[in-house]
């Protein structure tokens, strides 16, 4: 195994660059090391300028997704030496605007995640001397795929619909907002339906599906959805064959 | 939720190339799967010019056998053929994913469904067969 | 549930066309596109091909599986139009195209079937 690997690295700084440009490294190539580890060599030895986000090491965060030779991955996930020999690509997330270097903007799924309402709604709240809403591991299993999702937006990088229409709810919104319709505890799945069920929710997916293949936790976010689309479909035609139990 | 828009003016936006569907295998088989439909409508057509062939009379359907053994019908057909086998083979493995059924407890793994749909294919096909071969 | 959509309607029409499409369409294109034409198995005479066509049951199987063949194109075709080319703006055009198609497809297959003696 060669003892260093190439790292190119896209650049870009706003205001002193009108596109973003490729940066190249050569890193030691360790056989423990993931891509977020090079990535902090070249920050701590060769270039303190180089802006990426990272926390936690160990895929529970989400923050250092990134585009590795054109393929959206956690970064601390993703190992350097099977790149080997290189050069290896590492690029911002596909889809985001890029506010500097590897660094995208991810307001505009916060402000999509929000809309889905991933939280559990009550008609009314219990009062808290009647104890916890329980659940049994079967009503648990539901959902719980679901519920892995770390909001790395890996899904957002991979999802094409995204990239081209960016009004599209996307596939962890949509993932959330099935989790918490599927969760026993929860009444909130009309108020849900409500929103994802317009044109730019859940009927602007086409079913590329690599939402799914690229998710580190194996949430399936296109099966969700996919599953959203025949819970839609089941209620439309029973508000059709039924009008009068309408809401 | 103030966005870092108003802070940072100077985000670079990315635009999707109109050949994004080139640039990567899972892009390119989607784009090849919905192109099935494309060879789903000509069969459709193809059905249509039958069924009118076949109600004029002999003499129009013995012209239109002669039309479906044309090498540009016959190499379209072969085409067809495959995108159909395609679509058909992605339908049923992606059905499972959007059919989350649930028994004693556990979600039917994707097998348990995607198998009964490629034995009603074979049943279903043999039956087709069987129908217009019989003689 | 406020602003209905119809994309619950289209997106039933096309799974029911995919379903359609996948289990029928391989098998008789095979036969009638291939293997009747290039001589590899013998097909059905014209008369008893019109026996069977004729047969009321025949006829309905003939409509469904040409109708929602038809929704099924219309529906991915419109998609496909939408991200493979970038042309979501001529929206009300791709629709008047394939779902008209689709439409005036099911008139033409409901006449044929009709006017078979």
């Amino acid at each position: 195994m060669a003892d260093t690997i190439t790292l190119e690295v896209t650049r870009y700084h706003p205001g002193r660059d009108k596109e973003p440009g490729l940066q190249t490294y050569g890193v030691p190539l360790r056989k423990e090391w993931v891509i977020l580890d090079a990535l902090n060599y070249v920050k701590d030895r060769l270039d303190g300028s180089l802006t990426f986000r990272w926390s936690c090491r160990m895929g529970v965060c989400g923050s250092c997704g990134m585009m590795v030779n054109g393929e959206p991955k956690l970064t601390c996930a993703t190992f350097l030496s099977d790149y080997a020999p290189g050069p290896v690509r590492v690029e911002p997330m596909k889809n985001f605007p890029i506010l500097r270097d590897l660094v995208v903007d991810p307001s505009d799924f916060l402000v999509k995640l929000t809309k889905s309402k991933p939280w559990l709604i009550r008609k009314e709240e219990r009062p808290l001397a009647e104890g916890e809403y329980l659940q049994t591991p079967e009503q648990l299993d539901t959902y719980k795929q679901f519920s892995m999702c770390i909001n790395c937006m890996l899904c957002y990088a991979a999802c094409p619909v995204y990239g081209l229409d960016p009004l599209f709810s996307g596939p962890a919104a949509i993932a959330l907002a099935q989790r918490y319709n599927m969760d026993s505890r929860d009444q909130g799945a009309d108020e849900r339906m409500d929103i994802l069920s317009q044109h730019d929710g859940i009927w602007g997916c086409t079913f590329v599906g690599d939402c799914t293949e690229v998710c580190p936790k194996n949430v399936d976010p296109a099966g969700a959805i996919q599953q959203y689309k025949l819970t839609a479909t089941r209620e439309w035609v029973k508000s059709f064959l039924m009008p009068w139990q309408g809401k | 939720m103030p966005g870092s828009a108003q802070v940072l003016p100077k985000m670079y936006r990315t635009r999707m190339s109109t050949y994004w569907w080139l640039g990567r295998w899972p892009y390119l088989k989607f784009i090849l799967r919905e192109l099935s439909s494309v060879f789903v409508a000509w069969f459709v057509i193809m059905t249509l010019l039958q069924i009118d062939a076949l109600r004029r009379g002999p003499a129009d359907y013995m012209e239109f056998q002669e039309w479906l053994r044309n090498p540009v019908v016959i190499a379209l057909n072969i085409i067809s053929f495959f995108f159909v086998i395609f679509h058909a083979v992605t339908w049923f493995n992606l059905a499972p994913k959007a059919m989350a059924i649930r028994a004693g407890g556990k979600r039917v793994p994707a097998v348990l469904i995607a198998g009964p749909n490629y034995i009603a294919w074979v049943a279903i096909s043999a039956a087709v067969a069987w129908l217009l071969l019989r003689g | 549930m406020s602003k209905r959509s119809n994309e619950p309607f289209l997106w039933l029409l096309f799974s029911a066309g995919g379903v359609v499409a996948a289990m029928l369409i391989p098998i008789q294109l095979f036969l009638f596109g291939l293997a009747f034409p290039l001589g590899w198995l013998d097909g059905p005479g014209y008369q008893s091909l019109l026996e069977l066509v004729r047969h009321p049951l025949t006829r309905l199987y003939l409509f469904a599986l040409c109708t929602l063949s038809l929704f099924h194109f219309a529906h991915r075709f419109r998609y496909t139009l939408y991200d493979g080319l970038q042309i979501k703006h001529l929206n009300e055009l791709i629709n008047t195209f394939c779902y008209g198609g689709a439409i005036l497809g099911t008139a033409v297959t409901a006449y044929l079937l009709w006017i078979i003696p």
